[in-house]
Parts: structure tokens; C-alpha cells; sequence
């Protein structure tokens, strides 16, 4: 099993963290894993991305460019990643802030609301925990009690923060 | 969670050098190794430590050529570009003969080139970099695990062979994140149990002098076959290579750091598909394991190699020296902040063995 996943959006829509919640997945899981940002002259409002590898053998290259899922939060993000989903591979759609619909008919493609569902929770930061939901009900290679145990990990010190958390993640998860 | 601990490359090569004994680190900010001065900047007086951002990359090797000098764990970090600019200082503490570390995340060139990953600077990290006859100890781990376990041991080296090591990593391994895993801290020699150090505390001993400047060749010359004579035992003693599927091997791919990994993958595609692939990596690319490329040349049922790295081809010259031209070396590269794939990698050797 080898799961290679590219996520993309604006700097600040928490796309590394979504690749570093299914990164810890993996190790929870006892796989090998890799994240590797793109980073190069990136500026504020721009597009940063990452790229994550979770399989049952050591990780070769790092450097995702087919994927088995992509996960999109903008538009420029779709434009970009779209030809890079393998046949049969997913791509998730943050369908609050991309209205554009997805024109390949050989992938699954998951449409999620994220923004809205997370500011429906009162938590709008938190619209990349809607998709990781999203992410693990599909498409992940994570399991729902990894995810549970991943996010509960995370937020350990911020046990308000959680509650909302959760609630984002199931909404994401029951889509 | 797992005891192992998720690092950027870079975070987890400071961390390691810290474990190592580092406690001074000079730096100069250059993308993609900036996460080693800032982890340093606090983490190094967490230690009893000290971290100086410096004017200028010739600044810092020379901050470090100093420390040096006093005996303590020194270090300084780089990528491309600013590891030319610290060329002069390397020379001068490769022949004054101080231990210290350099790390040189490498980034594409010439000139100030990209930021994206590349292998460009293989020829300056072994040959010498700077002027005259010198050599470092270089290492080019393919893992963050790898480089945090080199660098544990890095001054252990460098102190006893008085070469400095130079670590030559690139853009993927200092901004990739994997899990590692960290040995306890390191106990530190007292400065002052070495016979080089120049710690003030020394009246009416032995004068201990650090120089580099021999002007009579009558001295300069036995100098250099002092340091000639520490490369041999380099070569002897600290060549490091890693063989993987060798054994039975019909073909075998080659390269250095992060590739090489990449090539790993490749070799179990191809074995996947029957064919019998091996990989030869040299963790120390200073000295280069030629013997271990040697005896597969000699066995008859190697036909060939390929080489992978990412630039126009280097250490394929060291390759076809090692083997002294008896195989055939066909080479693939990548330029300017490309990085290759397995698929690439595994499409050439099927296209050189049709």
C-alpha cells in the first residue's frame, strides 16, 4: 500500500496541517510517511502546497506528482492539481470558495463545503478539519478512530478548541 | 503517539548536531536551510550555547575557524551560494587542521540560481571547494534519520582525524518532514584535553599556535603530505556506502543522497518486474567507496551502470574512475530544481537494457 496525497490552497487555510494530521495517522498506524512543503519565493495570499506519502515501505520520493488524492481549498489550486490525480484517484473540492465543477469523469471527485460547515460549527478557521473529515471518510488511509486520536492529540492543550474541532471533523465526515 | 518524533530535515540535523556536542553556531539566513539557524537561535542556549547570526557567510566560517581554534564544537549551515562564499575559510581550517561542521543544503545553481533541490555542488564538496590540495570528510545522507545519526558522531570525527565534515544534504532533505528518532546527549571531551586547542589556559607550555600560512616549501610541503597521509586513513577507516539488492544484481544504479533514495524505490519496482536491479549509494562522497563499485564491475554478470543525480553529471567521473571504464555508465539527470521519479528512473534502465 503506498498513498501518495498532494493538498493545496491559500497560506493560512491550513493545508500543511491537514498533510501533517494524516502524516501522524500513518505513524499512529506504524507506516512510513513523508511531508514535504512546496516552498519557494511564496508570498502572502498566494498558493502553498504540500505533499504527503504514506505506504507500507520506506518513502522514496517525497515529491508528489501523481497523486492517489488531491485536496483543493481555491481555485488556483484545482487548475493546478486537477491533471495530477491518478485515474480512479479522488479529488476533494472546497466547493465554499471553488464554484467551478470538476470537468474529468475517470475520478471521484467529493465536493465539500468546508467554509460554510465550519463556520456553521463557529469555528471558520477550522474548514480544513471539514476536509480532512471528508478526506478520511473517502479516500483516507487513515481510520476514523486514528483520526479521532490524531486530532484529540493535537489539540490536547486546547480542550475548548477541540469541542468545535470535532464538530467540524464529524460534519466533514458524515458527507 | 509513536516515541519517534515528526522533523523537518533541517530542525532534526540541528537537533542532531546539538546531541553531538555542538554548542556554537554561526550562520547567515539562505533558503532552503533556514530552519537550522532558527531552531539553533533558541535551542543552542537551551545547552549552554551560544548562536551569532553574522554579518556575512565569510563572517560566520570564520566565527566558526575561531571556536574551532578554542577547541569548542562549532558549526555552521549554508545552501549553495553561501557555501562558495565560505570556500576561503573552509581552505584556511582544512590547513590549519581544525575539527568543525559544515552543512551545505544544496539548492540549483550557478550564480544564485533557484531554491529548488539539486546536486550541483558535488565536484566543490569533494574536490576540495576551496583552493589547495585539501579534502573534508563529506557524508550525503539520503535520510533525515541518516543525516541526524552522522552528525551525532560528526565531531568525533573531525576531532580525530583534525578534517573538518562537511554534510552535503539538498533542498529535499532539509525541508522534508519524517519521523526520527534522537540518541541522548553526547558527553563532551573537555577542550582542554586537546593537544590543538587554544584556550588562553596554557603559560609557559608548548606555545599551541593555529596557522595556515607555511611561506618555506621546506615546511609547506611536509604539511601537505601530513594532510595527504589523513586522507589515505579517511579512505581507509570512514568510507560508508550503502549496497542494496547488489548480490545478484545485473545492473545497478547509482547515486548520492536524497536521490538516492528515490532510486531505492525504483530498484523494487523493477525487481517487481523481474529484473535484477541493484543500488550502490555512497554515504561518504569524500573519500569515495571505489572499491565497492570496483568488485561489481569485475563480476561478469553485471552489464552495467546508471547513474542518477541531479545535475549534468559529477560523480558519475568518480564512478567511471572507480571502475576504471570496465562497464559501461549511462547517466540521467535532472537540472535546475527538478527533481527525478521513480517512473523516470525506471523507464531509462529498461530502455538500456531492451
Amino acid at each position: 500500500m503506498e498513498s501518495r496525497i498532494v493538498m493545496s490552497g491559500f497560506g493560512g487555510q491550513g493545508v500543511l496541517t491537514i498533510g501533517k494530521y494524516i502524516v501522524y495517522g500513518g505513524m499512529h498506524d506504524d507506516k512510513e510517511v513523508s511531508w514535504m512543503p512546496s516552498y519557494g519565493p511564496e508570498m502572502r495570499g498566494g498558493t502553498a502546497s504540500c505533499s504527503v506519502v504514506v505506504s507500507d515501505r520506506q518513502v522514496g520520493s517525497p515529491i508528489v506528482t501523481m497523486a492517489d488524492v488531491v485536496i483543493v481549498m481555491n481555485k488556483p489550486s484545482l487548475t493546478k492539481f486537477l491533471p495530477c490525480v491518478k485515474k480512479g484517484g479522488y479529488i476533494f473540492v472546497n466547493s465554499s470558495l471553488i464554484d467551478a465543477k470538476v470537468d474529468r469523469d475517470d475520478i471521484n471527485v467529493v465536493y465539500v463545503p468546508a467554509n460554510e460547515i465550519a463556520e456553521a460549527n463557529k469555528n471558520g478557521r477550522s474548514a480544513n478539519i471539514v476536509m480532512f473529515g471528508a478526506y478520511v471518510k473517502h479516500a483516507g488511509v487513515t481510520s476514523y478512530d486514528t483520526a479521532v486520536s490524531v486530532l484529540k492529540h493535537m489539540f490536547e492543550k486546547k480542550p475548548a478548541v477541540l469541542e468545535s474541532v470535532m464538530k467540524c471533523f464529524e460534519a466533514g465526515y458524515a458527507l | 503517539m509513536s516515541e519517534k518524533k515528526l522533523m523537518k530535515g533541517n530542525e532534526a540535523v540541528a537537533e542532531g548536531a546539538i546531541r553531538g556536542g555542538c554548542r556554537y553556531f554561526f550562520g547567515y539566513p539562505i533558503t532552503p536551510q533556514n530552519e537550522i539557524p532558527e531552531y539553533m537561535s533558541w535551542r543552542i542556549r537551551e545547552v549552554g550555547g551560544d548562536f551569532i547570526q553574522a554579518e556575512s557567510e565569510l563572517a560566520a566560517i570564520n566565527m566558526v575557524y575561531g571556536a574551532a581554534g578554542a577547541g569548542a564544537r562549532a558549526m555552521t549551515s549554508s545552501s549553495s551560494p553561501g557555501v562558495s562564499l565560505k570556500q576561503e575559510g573552509i581552505s584556511y581550517i582544512a590547513m590549519a587542521e581544525l575539527p568543525c561542521v559544515i552543512v551545505n543544503m544544496t539548492r540549483s545553481g550557478p550564480g544564485l540560481g533557484g531554491i529548488q533541490p539539486s546536486q550541483g555542488d558535488y565536484f566543490q564538496a569533494t574536490k576540495g571547494g576551496g583552493h589547495g590540495d585539501y579534502h573534508l570528510l563529506t557524508y550525503a545522507p539520503s535520510t533525515v534519520q541518516e543525516a541526524v545519526d552522522l552528525l551525532y558522531d560528526a565531531w568525533d570525527k573531525s576531532e580525530k582525524y583534525r578534517v573538518p565534515v562537511f554534510i552535503l544534504g539538498d533542498g529535499i532533505l532539509g525541508q522534508i518532514m519524517e519521523p526520527v528518532s534522537f540518541k541522548p546527549m553526547k558527553e563532551m571531551p573537555d577542550p582542554e584535553t586537546k593537544d590543538f586547542a587554544t584556550t588562553g589556559k596554557h603559560h609557559g607550555k608548548d606555545r599551541r599556535i593555529v596557522n595556515s600560512l607555511y611561506i618555506e616549501p621546506e615546511i609547506c610541503e611536509p604539511r601537505n603530505l601530513e594532510l595527504q597521509e589523513k586522507y589515505r586513513l579517511l579512505a581507509e577507516n570512514e568510507t560508508m556506502c550503502e549496497e542494496y539488492h547488489c548480490d545478484d544484481a545485473e545492473y545497478i544504479i547509482t547515486a548520492f543522497g536524497s536521490v538516492g533514495r528515490i532510486v531505492r524505490t525504483a530498484v523494487d519496482d523493477l525487481r517487481a518486474k523481474g529484473l535484477k536491479v541493484g543500488m550502490i549509494r555512497p554515504i561518504t562522497v569524500y573519500p569515495f567507496p571505489s572499491a565497492v563499485y570496483k568488485k561489481y564491475a569485475d563480476k561478469a554478470s553485471v552489464k552495467g551502470f546508471l547513474d542518477v543525480e541531479l545535475n549534468a553529471g559529477q560523480m558519475i567521473e568518480d564512478v567511471k574512475l572507480s571502475i576504471e571504464c570496465k562497464k559501461p555508465v549511462e547517466f540521467l539527470g535532472k537540472l535546475g530544481g527538478y527533481v527525478v521519479s521513480p517512473e523516470e528512473i525506471c523507464e531509462k534502465v529498461m530502455e538500456v537494457l531492451k
